[in-house]
């Protein structure tokens, strides 16, 4: 069990080195340094004080420590990401980068983690249901429908909802985290118009993703269901609910839960486009933003996050396992 | 005990040869998902052939018809606000952006083949660590390392230079699923057999092994370009694809940055998300069809 715990979090740490090395090596594979050019880019067109240009550049090289050899720089490179420290942004000099990340990622992080409990939770049910109750009209009618949305990206769904509900029956916003007036603050009026905004980005993961889930649930459910104990438990004369919740559901969760661990890159990838599709002022918008305006240390340091976000949740999924199987927590 | 199996093993095969046609047509049959989703693909793929020869797609680039203007007899689908003829752009976007998925998805399942194959027959350390390998860059979301890599060529990218980044990524999760595959086959009786009559490793491989996996192959090369079309529309609709041509995802990206939603313009917003959609699901029932040609345990379940 220790060792196990042990191999994944060497598993995380290389995960997010192999994010970081990739960081620093991509940018230098291109033909010319991206930064200094951008750099020029901006002083010709956006009249940007050039005393202030030099003054960014000649703080990008002394950070990234241009005139060192590639190793020592590689090396302070990783130091600063360990600490967190990915510079300054350029567009919004000297704002710095993780600042701005602190910012957006409560948003990110509320609506990820709200929509994929959330579709965990209904998906499940959903699909135990369904591999329950075969002879379910309802279901056999239901699941089907929702397998097919599972197939559509969670921001074309995003889209075709922006589309219905915003622009032609403008029940809610079209995008954005909060109306334009209004200014971030604790109170009920606030809260409420937070919820309009997330209701459309947070429905279309939550109907894009249930799907995934209900079809895993229903085929453990099935074989769970051609299972001795079952067969046993059912002679015994148990309640039918009981055996649905403590002898079905309860053994064929395990798969997944494993499932779920993998699915975090999906979750966290499908997430951003939603953010970028809404506006909503999550990572993903401002790694849309980052990107129109060349913005690199910003983008590499939202990249560092997200990859970072990803191998820890595939990690605390990985710890919690063993509470679900106790064949886990004996080991090898 | 071991040469029973490769008996029965081998009967089997022999059998099959000439019963797989009407196999095949008597499972499309059974497999209602299949038809669907292969109706769905061939009509898109009739829209955009056939739309090639019939209307002129020069129309898709900007300034070639009056800009933001809805459906009517100069422009059957509308045109956008700078000038695109929209029934051009799909038909042209389409063939792009499905041309995208086919090139990087067919570069990813022949890399990934390749690796899974080799770490799964050499077994032992090099497969340990092939796999690890694997299992690390499968963990980081391919989207990121794509945005950075587009991100830094952006300028002057054509659409097969994209399905070029894509396929950079798109080889992790077949060679995972193939190595894993292999490890079944591996010590399949007549794979012994082929062993042992003095084949060399690479007759076992190309004339034992990947004959068994192609159903597998097949499928997974449906994911693998429904993964890379993904992946590619994702990435254009944050602007990070070809800027001059007119693809599905560039068209998301100029109706949000130019809020189509705002202003309206249903023409232009409908066409290519209902393509988008016809693509996904058709890809995504044709997937369900293989999974069980792939399978035959989930047949027998269903």
């Amino acid at each position: 069990m220790l060792v196990l715990i042990g191999r994944r979090i060497v598993m995380v740490v290389a995960v997010v080195w192999a994010a970081a090395t990739l960081n620093f090596f991509i940018p230098r594979i291109a033909p010319k340094n991206p930064i200094a050019e951008k750099l020029t880019q901006l002083a010709g067109t956006s009249g940007v004080d050039p005393t202030k240009i030099q003054e960014m550049s000649q703080a990008f090289g002394a950070r990234f420590g241009l005139d060192q050899p590639l190793l020592t720089q590689y090396l302070r490179y990783i130091g600063d990401m360990a600490r967190f420290d990915f510079g300054q942004s350029i567009t919004k000099y000297p704002a710095r980068v993780s600042d701005l990340i602190g910012e957006a990622l409560p948003w990110t992080l509320g609506l990820m983690i709200t929509t994929t409990l959330l579709a965990f939770l209904i998906g499940t049910l959903l699909g135990a249901a369904a591999g329950w109750y075969r002879n379910s009209k309802l279901l056999s009618v239901v699941s089907p429908i929702i397998m097919v949305f599972s197939a559509i990206p969670f921001y074309l769904l995003g889209l075709v909802l922006i589309y219905i509900f915003a622009s032609r029956l403008g029940w809610f916003p079209v995008s954005g985290g909060y109306g334009l007036t209004s200014v971030p603050e604790w109170s009920w009026d606030f809260a409420v118009e937070v919820l309009q905004h997330a209701t459309l980005p947070a429905l279309s993961i939550l109907i894009a993703s249930v799907g995934t889930w209900a079809i895993g649930m229903r085929g453990m459910m099935v074989t769970v269901q051609g299972e001795d104990y079952m067969t046993f438990a059912e002679a015994k004369g148990l309640k039918p609910s009981r055996l649905f919740y403590r002898y079905g559901m309860r053994n064929a969760l395990l798969p997944q839960v494993t499932a779920l661990a993998l699915y975090f890159g999906q979750i966290v990838t499908g997430a951003v486009l939603v953010e970028i599709v809404f506006a909503y002022p999550g990572l993903g918008s401002l790694l849309l933003d980052s990107i129109k305006l060349f913005d690199f240390p910003t983008i590499y340091g939202i990249v560092f996050i997200l990859t970072l976000t990803v191998a820890l949740s595939m990690l605390l999924v990985d710890l919690l396992y063993p509470l679900l199987d106790p064949r886990a927590r004996v080991g090898r | 005990m071991t040469t029973a199996r490769v008996e029965t093993r081998g009967s089997q095969q022999a059998q099959r040869g000439p019963a797989w046609l009407g196999e095949t047509l008597g499972y499309l049959r059974r497999n209602p998902s299949m038809i669907v989703g292969g109706l769905l693909l061939l009509t898109l793929v009739l829209f955009t052939g056939l739309g090639r020869l019939i209307v002129d797609t020069n129309a898709a680039s900007p300034l070639s018809a009056p800009p933001a203007q809805p459906p009517g007899p100069d422009v059957p689908l509308g045109s956008d606000p700078q000038g695109r003829d929209i029934l051009s752009v799909m038909i042209l976007g389409t063939w792009l952006t499905v041309r995208t998925g086919l090139v990087a998805g067919a570069l990813g399942v022949a890399v990934g083949s390749a690796i899974g194959l080799y770490a799964g027959y050499v077994g032992g350390r090099r497969d340990k660590a092939i796999t690890w390998v694997v299992d690390v860059l499968l963990t980081v979301p391919a989207i990121l390392l794509l945005v950075m890599i587009a991100a830094v060529v952006q300028t002057e990218l054509t659409s097969l230079g994209m399905a070029l980044i894509i396929a950079a990524l798109a080889w992790r999760r077949p060679a995972r699923q193939v190595r894993s595959q292999m490890l079944v086959i591996r010590n399949a009786g007549y794979i012994e057999m082929a062993r042992l009559s003095g084949l060399g490793p690479l007759r076992i491989i190309f004339g034992e092994i990947v004959p068994n996996l192609l159903p597998f192959l097949i499928s997974s090369f449906v994911t693998a370009v429904s993964a890379a079309i993904l992946a590619g529309v994702g990435l254009e609709a944050m602007g990070l694809g070809p800027q001059n041509e007119p693809t599905l995802g560039m068209t998301i990206f100029w109706i949000m940055e130019l809020s189509a939603f705002l202003r309206g313009m249903w023409w232009w917003i409908v066409p290519p998300l209902a393509i988008l959609v016809v693509l996904f699901v058709g890809l995504y029932l044709v997937n369900a069809g293989l999974d069980e040609l792939a399978n035959p345990r989930l047949r027998r379940r269903a």
